[in-house]
């Protein structure tokens, strides 16, 4: 099927490339540009393992075709670290233990991002509600919904409360 | 999941430039959001040779909502319709409908246009492809017999499950469409024909909307009365993402200790949405005990859930009928 030009911003850059009208936002980040951060689970709209951030909002990327994101701004899970530092939101799924087997981690970073950043000062019911598109088969939610208050605090310019749920290491 | 096939997309600006492609393409598919058509697509339930993308389309993305009447485009998103100041003011049951639809990333794609003409869903239906083929395909797709009711002689069953339609069908909804032959006005109880035992409908689970081919919705409106107090309840397994078991919108007016205005509407239980019909009789007095029963009445009588999903259709329709009793107690409670 003939491609056809597309524009949009990646990850802070201007992006040009050529897609049939029947790509998916999801395959062409992980095949055409090798972006494989952004995961294929359930595909089919269920998971939120695929979410990107388009022009600030968290969408699904396996029900988004790549020509309707023209002229948009896409973020995907590699414009998180920087310059070899983690986000404040990895971080806080780093140190919480909000990952486990991460096949999730991707989707759940880009939701949290999302949320953040237009209220860092989240509830935990705002939390689950904004993650509440997203699966996690292994850490329970619980861990996760820490990490995603501890990058709140963090972006807040706050010290990061000490994690209760986990105790300390024993001799 | 399936590859997509292969298909065209086109990016309209204008609603006369939509007309034109509708005209040009007769078997095109608008595309919102994509979050339920881009699923159907890759399950091989359809395969339309060209998608219209609404998202370019700013003339649809206006809300217009004051005391006397709301107005809500096609191309509006779920998200913004829930967060709008003056909907949530004076609508809250469309409010809590849009913020109560699947989850929030769906919301941000998903459009009201999309919503209002929601595919109808069934357990038998919303499969892959190997699943119908090898479970001989229902009346909905290409087989010969609807296997939720196999004696149902040619009707389909599959259930309309769309959030916003009850709300709108509370305000004697309309709904505005433009196609080859110009622009038209429906009301939203004969837009919906899906079957339901009350109203003699012509439709069933598999034409469930009076759309005609080449058309597409405009906007979809509803007219406020005074002092009408509103809210939408829904029940899902689970309760973050997910289609409704049943969804129920309750609009009541309490003057003093009397009620004096009833409208039920419910969704996720027939092939169409329904608002209840005889519910006038319950009103002119106190609320009491035989106001419920007589609202449990109505609802076993109108609401004809069968087995499209995962939980059996006598607890759906309890479901729905204990959900318009609660709905309806919170509301007169809270308009003493």
């Amino acid at each position: 099927m003939a491609k056809k030009l597309v524009s949009f911003t990646l990850n802070g850059r201007a992006h040009d490339g050529a897609a049939a009208d029947n790509t998916l936002l999801l395959d062409y980040l992980r095949e055409g540009l090798g972006l494989t951060g952004t995961k294929t689970a359930c595909d089919g709209g269920e998971c939120g393992a695929c979410t990107v951030l388009v022009n600030g909002e968290p969408r699904l990327s396996c029900l988004t075709l790549v020509g309707q994101v023209a002229g948009k701004d896409v973020e995907t899970i590699e414009s998180q670290a920087k310059g070899g530092k983690l986000s404040p939101v990895q971080e806080g799924f780093h140190l919480k233990l909000g990952a486990q087997c991460g096949g999730c981690t991707p989707g759940y970073i880009m939701a949290a991002e999302g949320l953040l950043r237009g209220n860092q000062s989240p509830t935990v019911g705002e939390i689950r509600s904004a993650m509440g598109a997203n699966i996690c088969r292994c850490t329970g939610y619980v861990k996760i919904i820490d990490a995603v208050q501890h990058a709140a605090a963090v972006m807040r310019g706050e010290e990061p409360a000490d994690y209760p749920d986990v105790p300390a290491a024993q001799g | 999941m399936d590859a997509l096939p292969e298909f065209q997309v086109l990016h309209p600006t204008t609603v006369d430039e939509v007309v034109a492609a509708r005209k040009e393409h007769p078997h095109s598919r608008m595309i919102g959001g994509g979050t339920d058509l881009l699923v159907n697509i890759r399950r091989g339930i359809e395969a339309p040779p060209v998608l219209i993308d609404t998202g370019d389309l700013q003339e649809l993305k206006t809300v217009e909502a004051t005391a006397d009447s709301i107005t809500v485009g096609a191309s509006v998103r779920l998200t913004e319709l829930a967060q709008h100041a003056d909907v949530q003011a004076h609508y809250p049951v469309i409010a809590e409908a849009a913020e109560s639809i699947a989850g929030p990333t769906h919301r941000n794609m998903g459009t009201v246009g999309g919503n209002i003409c929601l595919d109808t869903r069934c357990i038998f239906y919303n499969q892959s492809e190997w699943w119908r083929t090898t479970n001989d395909d229902c009346l909905k797709t290409t087989g010969s017999m609807c296997h939720v009711a196999p004696k149902s002689d040619g009707v389909c069953f599959a259930t309309f499950s769309g959030d916003l339609a009850p709300g709108f069908l509370l305000f004697d909804g309309e709904i505005d469409l433009i196609g080859p032959d110009g622009r038209r006005t429906v009301a939203l109880q004969d837009f919906y024909t899906g079957y339901a035992r009350q109203d003699g409908s012509t439709g069933d689970g598999k034409n469930y909307m009076a759309i005609q081919p080449g058309e597409m919705v405009l906007r979809v409106r509803g007219k406020n009365t005074p002092g009408l107090l509103t809210a939408y309840d829904k029940v899902r397994i689970r309760r973050s993402i997910e289609y409704p078991v049943a969804g129920c919108a309750v609009a009541l007016k309490r003057d003093g200790d009397t009620l004096s205005d009833l409208r039920v509407a419910f969704t996720g239980t027939n092939p169409r949405p329904v608002r209840l019909d005889g519910t006038e009789a319950l009103t002119g007095g106190p609320l009491t005990e035989e106001t419920f029963t007589a609202l449990d009445d109505l609802c076993k009588d109108q609401l004809m859930s069968m087995k499209t999903t995962f939980t059996p259709g006598h607890y759906r329709r309890r479901v729905a009928t204990q959900m318009a009793k609660r709905l309806v107690q919170r509301l007169f409670d809270e308009g003493a």
